[in-house]
């Protein structure tokens, strides 16, 4: 049997997050441990500093203090180069998919691996139809223009692209935020299964408690800058947490004020 | 004295914003041209900022040149008859055009059409976490999007000036030869005569410097964007103006430099 400190660290652990914008603070204290291969949905209000947790994690942000470690590491404290060489393990679908306007759909999915000369242009045309599938898109849509796409099909698309590298950690902000119950059916679907299929470690951001039943497996609450409770996402709406529940079952009495203005 | 006070504060704070402003601009720009000795290099995106400056806003600056250089003509010709030396049209119309007019006009046509882009692009990228979903797909934005547009400017810019300077002085010519009745041989020899290379030389150095800062302008506007649609139309006018009015005021610097006897 082994002894709590021979198990293996988290694939993600933060550890006093904190940052404030112009006196504000955003993120107050946040610790979160994500295991290796398991899904975590991070929920929270809007505002709450969930997408600048995810951008600090991504190093689009530079938190104000605490540590951020990814396989025991902490990447805070790491060089440019070795920064670039973890960012380089990590796929992330943007909330509005942020597809290039000016390329096409297979330059898109792609871009990662020509950027990183990994594969050639006439190459990577064709890897494009074999990603594109994976995410239930026909190989004809390679060609089209993001513009030229639902907006199902972009979400799909850029699905597409943070999985294309074959990341191992995948982060998703708002997966199925402006999407119809039935495409945010599907694109959780598939969110699920290429995590699975990758044997990826996942980090997702929603206001969507279906969505997050469905892509999660694990579950944490960020309030007023701090995680307030993790758990099982199976247990949503039943945590015992009076914050976690008002927020899940979308109750307007509880603990947590909207602040209103009449 | 109260109202004095308040007044040096703020013209202390309206300068120290310039000169923040300045300083962080500057440092963009370095960013930008550091990337020109570091690989990976993306010629793809050079060519496509290359094809926009240089072919797309030739018609534009072709138009401008040859009507500027037919009104020269026609106002020098009112101006010097009034002194008997109607023979110095053509020394006018190719110096102005040559040291002045064209690269001053060519950056102004530029600034309005392509500064104008790129912030509208940039900025339009950035609102919408397109660069922020670079740096998540191994680029360095800086790298992608601006190294390439500033060495398509400063090399563009100069091509297009030797097009305006060329049909400037060919718009002279159409109007000497057919409507003031120069004989079109002595029209052309007055034009050569006097033309020297540094007269052209230097008007290449200045629209290099100008295509420059008509592109880092663009990007800096663009680059530093936020809010939505209204900030990327305010990062659009601010690219043009900004552009506008430092080409006019490093013309007159490098005219110092150059030309200032």
């Amino acid at each position: 049997m082994r002894g709590d400190g021979d198990a293996p660290p988290p694939k993600i652990r933060l550890r006093g997050l904190r940052k404030a914008f112009n006196g504000k603070v955003v993120l107050d204290g946040v610790d979160l441990d994500v295991g290796a291969r398991r899904s975590m949905v991070i929920l929270g209000g809007s505002g709450s500093g969930k997408s600048v947790m995810l951008k600090c994690i991504l190093g689009l942000i530079e938190p104000d203090d605490g540590a951020i470690e990814i396989d025991g590491r902490n990447v805070l404290a790491m060089s440019r180069r070795e920064r670039e060489a973890v960012n380089d393990r990590i796929g992330m679908l943007f909330q509005n998919g942020a597809l290039f306007d000016s390329l096409p759909v297979w330059e898109n999915v792609c871009f990662k691996l020509l950027a990183q000369r990994r594969i050639d242009r006439r190459a990577a045309r064709e890897k494009a139809a074999e990603i594109l599938a994976l995410v239930g898109l026909a190989p004809e849509v390679r060609d089209l223009y993001p513009a030229e796409l639902s907006g199902g099909m972009q979400k799909r698309v850029a699905l597409a692209r943070a999985i294309a590298a074959q990341p191992d950690i995948i982060l998703f902000d708002e997966p199925t935020t402006g999407l119809d119950p039935i495409m945010a059916a599907v694109i959780d679907g598939l969110i699920v299964d290429v995590v699975r299929r990758l044997g990826a470690t996942a980090v997702s951001i929603t206001h969507d408690m279906t969505s997050a039943r469905r892509i999660g497996d694990d579950a944490a609450m960020l309030y007023e800058g701090r995680i307030v409770w993790t758990g099982p996402a199976a247990s949503l709406g039943q945590t015992g947490n009076p914050i976690v529940d008002q927020f899940a079952r979308g109750e307007r009495e509880g603990p947590i004020r909207m602040e209103l203005r009449r | 004295m109260g109202l004095l006070l308040d007044a040096l504060a703020a013209i202390g704070r309206a300068v120290l914003r310039a000169c923040r402003l300045a300083g962080a601009v500057a440092l963009f720009a370095l960013e930008a041209l550091s990337h020109l000795v570091r690989p990976p290099f993306h010629g793809r995106m050079f060519g496509r900022a290359f094809a926009e400056i240089a072919y797309f806003s030739l018609p534009v600056v072709a138009l401008t040149a040859i009507f500027t250089g037919m009104v020269l003509a026609l106002q020098s010709y009112t101006g010097f008859s009034r002194f008997n030396a109607e023979g110095a049209v053509a020394n006018v119309v190719v110096l102005s055009i040559t040291r002045e007019l064209g690269p001053v006009l060519a950056g102004l046509m530029v600034a309005g059409r392509i500064g104008a882009a790129f912030a509208a692009e940039i900025g339009t990228m950035r609102v919408t976490d397109q660069i922020d979903a670079l740096v998540t797909l191994s680029t360095n934005p800086m790298k992608y999007l601006v190294t390439p547009r500033l060495l398509a400017g400063t090399i563009a810019l100069p091509l297009l000036v030797v097009v305006a300077d060329i049909l400037g002085v060919m718009g002279g010519w159409v109007i000497g030869t057919f409507k003031l009745d120069f004989s079109s041989a002595a029209y052309l020899r007055s034009t050569f005569d006097f033309l020297e290379a540094g007269d052209v030389v230097h008007g290449l150095v200045k629209s290099a410097v100008f295509g420059f800062v008509v592109a880092l302008m663009g990007c800096w506007c663009g680059y530093t964007s936020k809010g939505g649609a209204q900030g990327v139309g305010g990062a659009t006018t601010a690219a043009v103006v900004s552009s506008s009015i430092l080409i006019l005021a490093l013309d007159y610097v490098l005219t110092e430099m150059f030309f200032a006897r």
